[in-house]
């Protein structure tokens, strides 16, 4: 406690003689905590949006993706993405507004950054966090393939993820209740 | 398989045991005896030092069915066997995407950044040490009451309603915290994201933020690891999934981060094909839970009907019971104090003439609303919307005293 106060005290200090005190005020007002800078907290940083934002470098092709998917995904998923004990990934396009409604990746998912974003966060589910930034854009890649997606030669990266067109991208609404009527 | 017939006290009840107690047992039932209990010393204090219920006592929660990945499922709190409306810690019910992370606090950190002014990591030290506040909240699973297709007449309570549970969360405002970082005006949504296997994100408008609380507390002891020990967001009345257990990030951004719990998941397929997104508010609700599918009634006579009732948008303001299958209601009572964003117990006293009875109640929140049918939430979002599942819920006594949902 008395080591980190003192670690604080420098910090402002330093902060005050090289950027003047209003700017530069690396705490608030009940002084608690450190200051978060971007190298330490990288690798906890590692939300993707739809715009692209928080992609990192690297690449992966379709090709690539059949064989990280083999090895880390099918013998939960089922070898082409179905028919195993977790989460049907492919398939189910056009039943959205049926009876039986299939969800998927390629049916209901509005966003491809959002595989990137959960595969690099939860899967595969038995070692999260495990696969190389190339290793889930070759994934990613691989699942909108077989959902139809992209094209067998496709290679996905930070400027081509976030381009590749989902087919439920319009299929969100708001919240709309209250919608009941009181009897 | 339907479960064995349970009484309405515990699992091991006097009614069910050697000592029975009812009416039609009691005369065969001879003198009172002086039991061994009484005639010998008890166990010492600390025996264990961190008490546990009566032997006596089974009370367990449990999945609804055989999970494939334990690690991503669900438990429901036994609400057939509670009373009140605190939730014992050990029941609170359990969801996880993937499994319960054993975090040592002296290494966790809060993350806060994005479009903030002072980005700051804090250890669990340092917001202990931030002002705090205790409140009393239900927490409910938007996935509570898998009602939309099909129920299942030997399903309990538990089963039926069991994604709920009720707690007193203490720890530090969200606000406190955003006003110690400088929220910048550019920023409208926040993204949380759990320490856990899963890395559980999901966003959150500014303006849902109301009453949120970074909660390092539940009734009285830190959170069990269940509810996301060392600390959890805690956001009231929302979809229970929102508050993110073993919050380890928030960042500030301008826009919705799309994180699959918000896409592929906790979103309602309407019957048109599209799906409604960002439905937080867990709307008015009710459920009898006493006496409830499984219950056993011993004879007819005077018996208590018990429930709990509760709204994301506010107080409960009545909550009626019918016996007669909705063809007429009375107004039950609320136990005091009347929470808002609480769970609230309801009470009506009831003469079980022997014959069959179809037990429901409904709730009416501060804002008007009233809990609908399930005819009239089919009508208006069809039968594939999985979450948000809120309709009338009945109990069918039969003649024999056994009890069941009928559908
Ligand atoms: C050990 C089994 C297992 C392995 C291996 C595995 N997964 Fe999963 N996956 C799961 C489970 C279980 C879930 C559901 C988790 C939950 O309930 O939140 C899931 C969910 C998913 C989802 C979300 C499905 C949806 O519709 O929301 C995707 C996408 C996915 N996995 C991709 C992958 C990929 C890609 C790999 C390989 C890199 C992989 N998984 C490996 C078990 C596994």
């Amino acid at each position: 406690m008395w080591r980190e106060t003192v670690s604080r005290a420098a910090i402002l200090a330093v902060c005050l003689i090289f950027a003047g005190p209003a700017s530069a005020d690396p705490l608030g007002p009940h002084r608690l905590g450190r200051p978060a800078t971007p190298d330490a907290i990288a690798a906890w940083d590692i939300d993707v949006r739809p715009d692209g934002a928080g992609l990192p470098p690297g690449h992966g092709s379709v090709a690539e993706g059949r064989t990280v998917f083999a090895a880390r995904c099918a013998a939960c998923h089922g070898e082409a993405g179905q028919g195993g004990a977790a989460d049907r990934l492919v398939g189910g396009q056009g039943t959205l507004a049926s009876a039986k409604p299939v969800r998927t990746v390629g049916s209901f998912w509005p966003y491809a950054t959002t595989l990137f974003d959960y595969v690099r966060r939860a899967m595969p589910f038995d070692a999260p966090q495990s696969l190389s930034d190339s290793e889930v854009y070759a994934v990613s890649a691989y699942l909108l393939h077989l959902n139809g997606i992209v094209p067998a030669d496709a290679v996905l990266d930070a400027a081509r993820l976030p381009a590749v067109a989902m087919p439920n991208r319009a299929g969100f609404v708001p919240d709309a209740r209250p919608d009941m009527t009181t009897p | 398989m339907p479960p064995s017939p349970v009484p309405l006290f515990g699992r091991r009840s006097f009614l069910a045991g050697a000592l029975g107690v009812s009416g039609g047992a009691l005369a065969a039932e001879g003198p009172l005896q002086v039991p061994v209990w009484s005639r010998e010393q008890g166990r010492g204090v600390a025996s264990p030092g961190y008490g546990v219920p009566s032997s006596f006592e089974r009370l367990a929660r449990k999945p609804r069915t055989v999970p494939a990945f334990p690690g991503a499922a669900s438990t429901s709190t036994p609400h057939q066997h509670l009373h009140g409306t605190i939730t014992p810690n050990g029941l609170h019910f359990e969801r996880h995407h993937g499994g319960v992370p054993a975090i040592d606090p002296g290494q966790h950190r809060l993350v806060v950044h994005g479009l903030v002014a002072r980005p700051l990591i804090l250890t669990m030290d340092d917001l202990v040490r931030f002002p705090s506040v205790s409140r009393l909240h239900f927490l409910e699973c938007s996935g509570n009451t898998p009602a939309w297709q099909t129920t299942n007449p030997a399903w309990t309570v538990q089963d039926t309603h069991g994604l709920l549970s009720c707690a007193e969360w203490t720890g530090v405002e969200l606000a406190t915290l955003l006003d110690e970082v400088g929220v910048k005006p550019e920023a409208s949504w926040l993204l949380a994201e759990g320490a856990d296997a899963a890395a559980m994100t999901r966003s959150l408008p500014l303006s849902a933020l109301d009453g949120a609380i970074l909660a390092y507390a539940q009734n009285g002891e830190a959170l069990r690891p269940e509810q996301g020990y060392p600390l959890r967001l805690f956001l009231p009345g929302l979809e229970g999934n929102l508050s993110i257990k073993w919050l380890r990030r928030i960042k500030l951004g301008d826009r919705p981060f799309q994180t699959r719990e918000e896409t592929s998941k906790y979103t309602d397929l309407m019957p048109d094909g599209t799906a409604r997104q960002f439905t937080f508010t867990m709307e008015a609700k009710s459920v009898v839970t006493t006496p409830s599918g499984g219950h056993q009634l011993k004879e007819p006579g005077a018996y208590e009907i018990s429930g709990l009732a509760w709204s994301g948008r506010g107080r409960i303001t009545g909550v009626e019971v019918s016996v007669d299958g909705g063809a007429s209601w009375r107004p039950a009572v609320l136990q005091e104090p009347v929470l808002s964003r609480c769970l609230t117990r309801f009470r009506l006293p009831w003469r079980w003439d022997g014959g069959p009875a179809l037990i429901q109640s409904r709730a009416t929140d501060e804002t008007g609303y009233r809990q609908p049918t399930r005819e009239a939430l089919v009508a208006a979002r069809g039968t594939n919307s999985i979450y948000h599942y809120n309709g009338v819920y009945g109990w069918q006594v039969a003649a024999g005293g056994s009890v069941r949902h009928v559908a």
